[in-house]
């Protein structure tokens, strides 16, 4: 099987304006989403009680959230995952009680009129402090996850090509959540995770692309940098796309029976994945060009000069 | 020719075969056992196993194994009703003074322990539990050290017979008014010099009507308290959560002034928060006796040196000044008194308390002493209680008895408070997540279906992709797999859902180095070079975009480590780990086998790829 054990000669760069523009948008439409939809903070971050009860068979909501009502809990109820779930969110509040004390009234109030039992099955309680240290934790590693790789990629290559990489990072981050806040998936501490897996990976494909444009340069040297560009692009793609095919099969596994639990953070992955390769492509490339990279910047200049005058 | 020199082989085959060895342990399953561990922390008896063995062979009940592992003793059962009735013979035989139970024990054979193989430990989200973060009030904690050194101070200064204004705290620090300037250069001396005294900045204030210092403690010094505190507030939570009978319990610090306490397998949430979330203090006051507390709560006017609590439903006048706190308290137990053979509670204080008791107690025989217990609730309420009044009835310092308590039941119960009120600094919970056993298990049984369906599809996927070399990666991907599992079990590192997530990602990417690999190989064979010669081209090309791609990964990775907290972190390390067992196997050990397979062979045609 072999789906591109050829050499492909697609002129990816003639269309870099065309994924500029593209891009563009997309980066728009996502802070558009972000500012307006705003991202659904999950418990990690909003702080409150999150239960989560089964029941013997799927209950109806509406009947769920009026009991809660009148029981005197200003909540929200969803089913979660399967029918027979409901999760009840109470954000947090002045009153004095612990939350074991608030979980065992919430599980009477629901128990109320329900034939069976009733199972307990997670009670999360995060106070409001914590959740805004999480989410400025979260933050940070994201910062100073693109300062380490900025300054790696620039000792490994050069400036220009640290550029590149973050660039894309940017672009891939902002995308993903704007994607996330599209579809209003929870944003919790594994979505941040998946988030950060997603700079990983995306960094994975540009850092392959960029390896390959190190090694083209010298190799074609007669070249412009354009076409050296797009030849390495060519060059990787067949792995570029075989990668990302495996990592998405995986994802795909993990999305449809990890459980309900981890499908903010499949998702949340499984979209970066799909802009992490379009942007390695055209995204990171496109920044090189761009600022303008040429042989020179990969060229050992002392070592040049050194052979010249080696020469008789 | 590709061949590799032997030694090579052999270290790839040995650590195929150590990581073999220790990923062993996870497919044994678990016993159920009974942990008998004492209830205050001590070393076990040794013929304590021999009365075990005794009791429950007189029931009839079997168990398979038994063994001590340091201060505790573990006892392997048949089956789960065993384990049961075992359980209640043993408490019945041990009585209070130990802690019996239930757990799971991990089946690992013996040879395999004894080699220190062990299975992964589960997280909570993984096998039920309760998770708490419990923050220490630090403010709190220094403002009783100020009040503590408005005691000593005062304590000092009398005995030295300087007769002081007023000594108080003010906001972050002491203020120490005199009435001459001869007295406050003698104070001023005092306060540098005293033993007791240390850890004091002190500063002569411009002299007006009175002589005034004022005194700040030195930053050193409440750092060391801030870690005195949590470390008291760690071990009394040990002592707690020991009560509470639970199996394999965390507790940890975390940053400067949390605290996570995690109770694998603890269903009944509401029980443990009872006693772990009570967060609570306690002081010994003394009664006021020259003034009616009936008359003052009448009047509403408290006299200025008391304040008024209510004991048993009536009102009481207790003096402000504090004989001893919960922090000076070292033990307190349940007993029968001696002489009369009445229930009583036994306490004893350290140094600083004794000495402080004693003082007290020589003035004030025939009056009365209180115990006040205060409670911190979540939301920053406090609750004092007088959970105990009792007459001094001779003067006493590091040890003494408290008597005329109604039963057995009520003493043991002011001990068990007076054990809980020997905390530092109030505590409380700032977050808390409770995963039930039935969840727990679900998580385990979707986690484990989406390992292995994901694990399947790539090596299909592989295989038909890259035929023979696929194959090779296959087998490179599992060696990986069972190198990632085997060094998780090994760091006693904890698994978790998105740890789950983590190896699930890494099967993904482990496959890059081979792609990468293998379409180099390609490339190289159309560009018509011979097969031996593309398989080496092939390696050593992609050799060092796969070290870059890499170590960016484990730059972000690491990121995570660091700034992750709970699930972040167990994905951070499942990850970055995956990373590098990747980089082991997908090169060196996919080498390996493709020199066996081609690397002997003098002219390969074509190459299955």
């Amino acid at each position: 099987m072999k789906f591109l054990n050829r050499k492909t000669n697609i002129d990816f760069m003639s269309r870099r304006n065309i994924a500029l523009v593209f891009s563009t948008i997309l980066i728009i439409a996502s802070i558009v989403t972000l500012s307006t939809r705003g991202l659904n903070f999950g418990l990690d971050f909003t702080g409150g009680t999150l239960i989560e009860v089964g029941y013997p068979s799927a209950p109806d909501t509406t009947e769920v959230r009026e009991r809660l009502t009148s029981a005197g809990f200003d909540s929200i109820v969803q089913t979660f995952g399967a029918a027979t779930d409901i999760v009840v969110r109470i954000p947090p509040t002045e009153v004095e009680e612990s939350s074991a004390e608030l979980s065992s009234r919430v599980l009477a109030a629901l128990s109320e009129g329900v034939e069976g039992e009733i199972e307990m099955r997670r009670v999360e309680f995060v106070g409001p402090q914590v959740g805004e240290e999480l989410a400025e934790q979260g933050i940070l590693a994201v910062i100073y996850a693109m300062v380490g790789v900025f300054l790696y990629v620039m000792f490994r290559f050069q400036w220009r090509f640290s550029v590149g990489a973050v660039a894309a990072l940017f672009h891939d981050i902002i995308i993903s959540m704007g994607v996330i806040s599209l579809a209003q998936i929870e944003f919790d501490l594994t979505v941040v995770a998946a988030i950060l897996a997603v700079v990983g990976y995306s960094l994975n494909d540009t850092i392959v692309l960029f390896d390959r444009i190190r090694e083209n340069f010298p190799r074609y040297r007669k070249r412009q940098p354009i076409e050296v560009v797009n030849t390495s692009i060519n060059e990787t793609l067949s792995r570029t796309l075989m990668t990302s095919t495996t990592t998405l099969i995986v994802l795909i596994a993990l999305f449809v029976f990890g459980g309900e639990i981890i499908h903010g953070f499949a998702f949340t992955l499984i979209v970066g994945v799909v802009i992490g390769t379009y942007s390695s492509i055209y995204v990171a490339s496109n920044v090189l060009l761009t600022l303008g990279v040429s042989k020179y910047d990969l060229m050992e200049v002392e070592k040049e000069g050194a052979t010249l005058d080696a020469r008789p | 020719m590709n061949q590799y020199s032997v030694w090579k082989y052999l270290l790839i085959l040995c650590v195929i075969a150590v990581g073999f060895t220790y990923a062993l342990p996870n497919i044994y399953g678990e016993d159920p056992a009974l942990q008998i561990t004492s209830s205050r922390g001590f070393a076990l008896p040794v013929d304590l196993s021999t009365s075990i063995d005794d009791a429950l062979v007189t029931e009839q009940i079997s168990f398979s194994d038994s063994e001590q592992q340091g201060n505790r003793l573990l006892y392997r059962f048949n089956n789960t009703e065993d384990q049961i009735r075992a359980a209640d013979v043993v408490r019945e035989a041990l009585g209070d003074q130990y802690v019996v139970a239930l757990n799971l024990a991990h089946a690992t054979p013996d040879a395999l322990r004894a080699i220190g193989g062990k299975p992964m430990t589960l997280g909570l989200d993984l096998q039920g539990g309760v998770h708490f973060l419990m923050q220490v009030d630090m403010d709190t904690a220094r403002g009783q050290q100020l009040d503590r050194f408005v005691d000593d101070i005062r304590a000092v200064l009398r005995e030295e017979g300087i007769r002081y204004v007023s000594v108080r705290h003010e906001g972050n620090g002491l203020l120490v008014m005199l009435r001459s300037a001869e007295d406050r250069d003698r104070t001023m001396n005092i306060l540098r010099t005293n033993q007791s005294l240390q850890g004091l900045n002190v500063n002569e204030l411009p002299p007006g009507e009175t002589f005034g210092i004022s005194a700040t403690v030195q930053e050193q010094q409440l750092l060391a308290l801030q870690q005195t505190a949590l470390k008291q507030n760690i071990t009394t939570l040990r002592n707690r959560v020991n009560e509470l009978g639970v199996a394999e319990p965390v507790i940890q610090q975390q940053g400067a002034d949390r605290v996570v306490v995690q109770l694998p397998g603890v269903q009944d949430t509401v029980e443990a928060k009872k006693i772990i979330g009570a967060t609570a203090t306690l002081e010994y006051r003394a009664v006021d006796e020259t003034n009616d507390a009936f008359t003052a709560s009448q009047t509403g006017r408290v006299p200025p040196e008391s304040r008024m609590y209510t004991y048993q439903g009536n009102p009481i006048l207790l003096k402000k000044r504090l004989i001893v706190s919960g922090d000076q308290l070292i033990g307190a137990s349940a007993s029968f008194d001696q002489q009369t053979g009445q229930p009583s509670v036994s306490v004893t204080l350290d140094g600083v308390g004794s000495k402080r008791m004693l003082d007290f107690t020589r003035d004030n025989v025939g009056n009365r002493m209180a115990v006040v217990y205060i409670e911190q609730k979540p939301n920053g309420r406090k609750i004092e209680d007088v959970i105990s009044v009792a007459v001094v009835r001779e003067p006493f310092g590091k040890r003494f008895q408290t008597t005329g308590l109604d039963s057995i039941g009520e003493a043991s119960q002011l001990a068990l408070l007076l054990r809980a009120g020997a905390l530092a600094a109030p505590m409380e919970i700032v977050e808390e997540r409770t995963v039930g056993p039935s969840l727990g298990a679900d998580n385990v049984a979707q986690g484990f279906k989406s390992v292995v369906i994901g694990f399947a599809l790539v090596l299909v996927f592989m295989a038909l992709y890259y035929k023979v070399f696929g194959l090779v990666a296959n087998l490179a991907l599992f060696a990986n797999l069972v190198l990632l599992v085997s060094l998780l079990s090994m760091l006693g590192a904890t698994l978790t859902m998105p740890g789950i997530a983590g190896i699930v990602l890494t099967i993904g990417m482990a496959v890059d180095a081979n792609v990468l690999i293998f379409e180099r190989i390609r490339e190289e064979i159309r560009n018509g070079n011979t097969p031996q010669a593309s398989i080496r081209a092939g390696y050593e090309k992609a050799f060092s975009t796969i070290a870059d791609a890499n170590i960016t990964t484990l730059i972000a990775a690491f990121v995570l480590f660091l700034f992750g907290t709970g699930p972040i972190k167990g994905f951070a390390v499942t990850l970055s780990l995956g990373i590098v067992t990747s980089m082991f196997t997908a090169i060196m050990g996919t080498r390996a086998v493709v020199n066996l397979v081609y690397g002997g062979q003098k002219r390969v045609r074509k190459l299955a790829i």
